[in-house]
């Protein structure tokens, strides 16, 4: 998904080391704690970073600004805007339509982020330790929604959740006939029925992470863990959990991101409905920008979306390199 | 029975769940597109003949082909373009030391974060001006400039992990720096390559917003905002079959790349990310 660009990905192996110094910050060659980059400082080297550059900064990082920008103006996207200050912010603020939908948003995170990463930890911690034949075919099978249009699965579990779809029948077939409804067109489940898309996108990520992540822990933090007569959950506590600090920075910034930025989902399950039950920020951005002509408006809540985003991303990054036992 | 064989019976039956329900949603939606379009499907059905009739009528009604096409068109250039602007600046971060370096790097990250509905609007409204709306260059250009974040990060990552001395003893030998990327490096560096552009396509081929943004041609339409909109054209005609077809052709080129590049795919996600 354009959606699923590479979020939390982060660069932890030139991190380790701290070599803010060392990497050329200053352009000042350093002889004694040279790292990677050989030689003096070289011009030539913006000749090849130039292009890549030109492409961000005009069609992706200018962009950005220029949103904060109109998020100033009353304007129609038609005729001539006018200056509104912060009046934008102040109806985003006052509008309980957007602040519901910042709400949903939260709900979406709970589902996309912390039930996949908790059940990730779980399954990862219970079975890390067995011998398993096949284990690329699990990865590959657990791994391949992440790999499908967003649209695509959309109009699969709008399938799974129609009246008479899988989900309903299956109900109907154990005698639960009663609670089987149109899933998707229900006020009260229309949004967590969304939000369990999310969790199964995500789960299998979350999981293959972890996975990997327990091979990393050395075998001897386990067999101490033991000798210590600790049981399976002080072993978890204790060993896999300050292990996987990483890969759980990793999987919840990336999911909290995801959910922040769903739209493809939504636009093509429900639309924002019922009612209003699904609308979320990026729904509304598209709807004032592009439908109802309040290209302020939809810029000022893009800017508070944006702003979400990098909160998490920082302030995720912030709690794992501040631990003083790395 | 061992605590250890217990242990691995375990594992299997969390597997083996979990993997079944991250496949079903895929397989119900093709098992529903194999259907007939008279069949009347409830719930969990398993077609009694198998009939690719569907997808025909899906490919010739949801006009899949030119959604195909253009889709290719705009995932194949933005990869193939980003590809080279990430490996010429990724060779820059990761092997050269200039001023500037880390505050540019820095800024580029940002670009790995903020979302498209960030940028879509200005995109929107100055590309009408410049009469670029409506055609694939509103698709392409952002998209690129989108893309190059991961993949300069990407490369830098990799030029980082080469060995100093190599480009050293290139440069001792006289060679340019351009030498010394096409004849020493890029030689090895062909897994990250290839790493980068199955993500950046996958990714640019699952767009969806900026097409619904910036499209309205029918003939210019990608194959998930033409599969999006037959979804919706189809919607409480009771013509599921239908629509499953067609969502399984628009997905169907990335789970083929998919299944002969997984490892690739996986490690491009993770690799990189954790390496403590």
């Amino acid at each position: 998904m354009g959606v699923t660009a590479p979020t939390g990905v982060e660069d932890r192996g030139s991190r380790a080391p701290r070599p803010r110094s060392a990497v050329a910050g200053d352009g000042r060659a350093e002889p004694r704690v040279r790292v990677r980059a050989p030689g003096e400082p070289r011009r030539v080297a913006y000749l090849y970073v130039a292009p890549a550059m030109l492409f961000y900064a005009v069609f992706a990082f200018a962009p950005l600004i220029y949103t904060g920008w109109l998020s100033f103006f009353d304007w129609d996207g038609i005729t001539v805007g006018t200056w509104a200050g912060l009046d934008n912010y102040r109806e985003l603020w006052d509008d309980p339509g957007i602040r519901t939908s910042f709400v949903h948003s939260f709900v979406l995170i709970i589902f996309y982020a912390f039930v996949p990463c908790f059940l990730g930890l779980v399954l990862a911690s219970l079975i890390a330790h067995s011998r398993v034949r096949g284990a690329t075919f699990f990865r590959a099978v657990l791994f391949l929604p992440q790999t499908i249009a967003t649209v695509v699965i959309a109009i699969a579990w709008v399938w799974i959740y129609a009246p008479d779809g899988p989900l309903n029948e299956a109900l109907r077939a154990v005698g639960l006939g009663s609670l089987a409804r149109g899933w998707l067109g229900d006020f009260d489940f229309a949004l967590p029925a969304l939000g369990l898309v999310g969790s199964w996108v995500m789960f299998g990520l979350c999981l293959v992470l972890f996975l990997a992540g327990i091979q990393k822990i050395p075998i001897s933090l386990y067999e101490a863990a033991r000798v210590d007569g600790a049981g399976r959950v002080r072993e978890f506590f204790a060993v896999t959990l300050p292990g996987l600090r990483g890969e759980l920075a990793v999987a919840l910034t990336l999911t909290t991101i995801m959910a922040l930025r769903t739209f493809d989902l939504i636009y093509v399950s429900t639309a924002g409905g019922p009612g209003t039950q699904t609308t979320v920020p990026s729904v509304l951005v598209y709807q004032n920008a592009f439908v109802n002509g309040k290209v302020g408006l939809a810029a000022a809540v893009a800017v508070v979306l944006t702003a979400l985003i990098f909160v998490v991303a920082f302030g995720i990054t912030r709690i794992v390199d501040r631990d003083p036992s790395r | 029975m061992t605590a250890a064989r217990r242990e691995q019976l375990l594992s299997y039956a969390v597997l083996i769940v979990f993997a079944i329900i991250a496949i079903y949603p895929i397989v119900s939606i093709v098992l529903l597109a194999l259907h007939k379009r008279s069949d009347l499907v409830t719930g969990f059905s398993i077609p009694d003949t198998l009939d690719f009739g569907t997808f025909k009528t899906a490919w010739q009604e949801g006009a899949l082909g030119r959604g195909l096409i253009n889709s290719f068109i705009v995932a194949g250039t933005v990869t193939v373009v980003s590809a080279v602007l990430s490996t010429f600046a990724g060779y820059a971060f990761g092997a050269m030391r200039f001023r500037g370096s880390e505050l540019l790097f820095y800024v580029l990250l940002l670009g790995l974060i903020f979302p498209y509905e960030a940028t879509v609007i200005p995109l929107y409204y100055v590309f009408k001006d410049a009469g670029l709306t409506d055609s694939l260059w509103a698709l392409i250009l952002p998209q690129i400039g989108l893309s190059v974040p991961f993949g300069t990060f990407w490369m830098r990552a990799f030029f980082r992990s080469t060995p100093g001395s190599l480009v050293e003893a290139s440069r001792l030998d006289g060679a340019s720096s351009f030498t010394t990327l096409w004849r020493v490096l890029l030689p090895q560096a062909w897994p990250a390559i290839t790493t980068m552009i199955v993500l950046v396509f996958m990714w640019t081929w699952n767009e969806f917003l900026l097409a619904l943004i910036m499209i309205q041609s029918d003939d210019l339409r990608t194959a998930p905002l033409g599969l999006a909109l037959f979804a919706g054209a189809n919607r409480g005609s009771n013509d599921v079959t239908l629509t499953a077809a067609a969502a399984v052709i628009v997905a169907l080129p990335v789970v083929i790349v998919y299944v002969f590049l997984q490892r690739s795919f996986i490690r491009g996600m993770f690799a990189g990310a954790v390496k403590e």
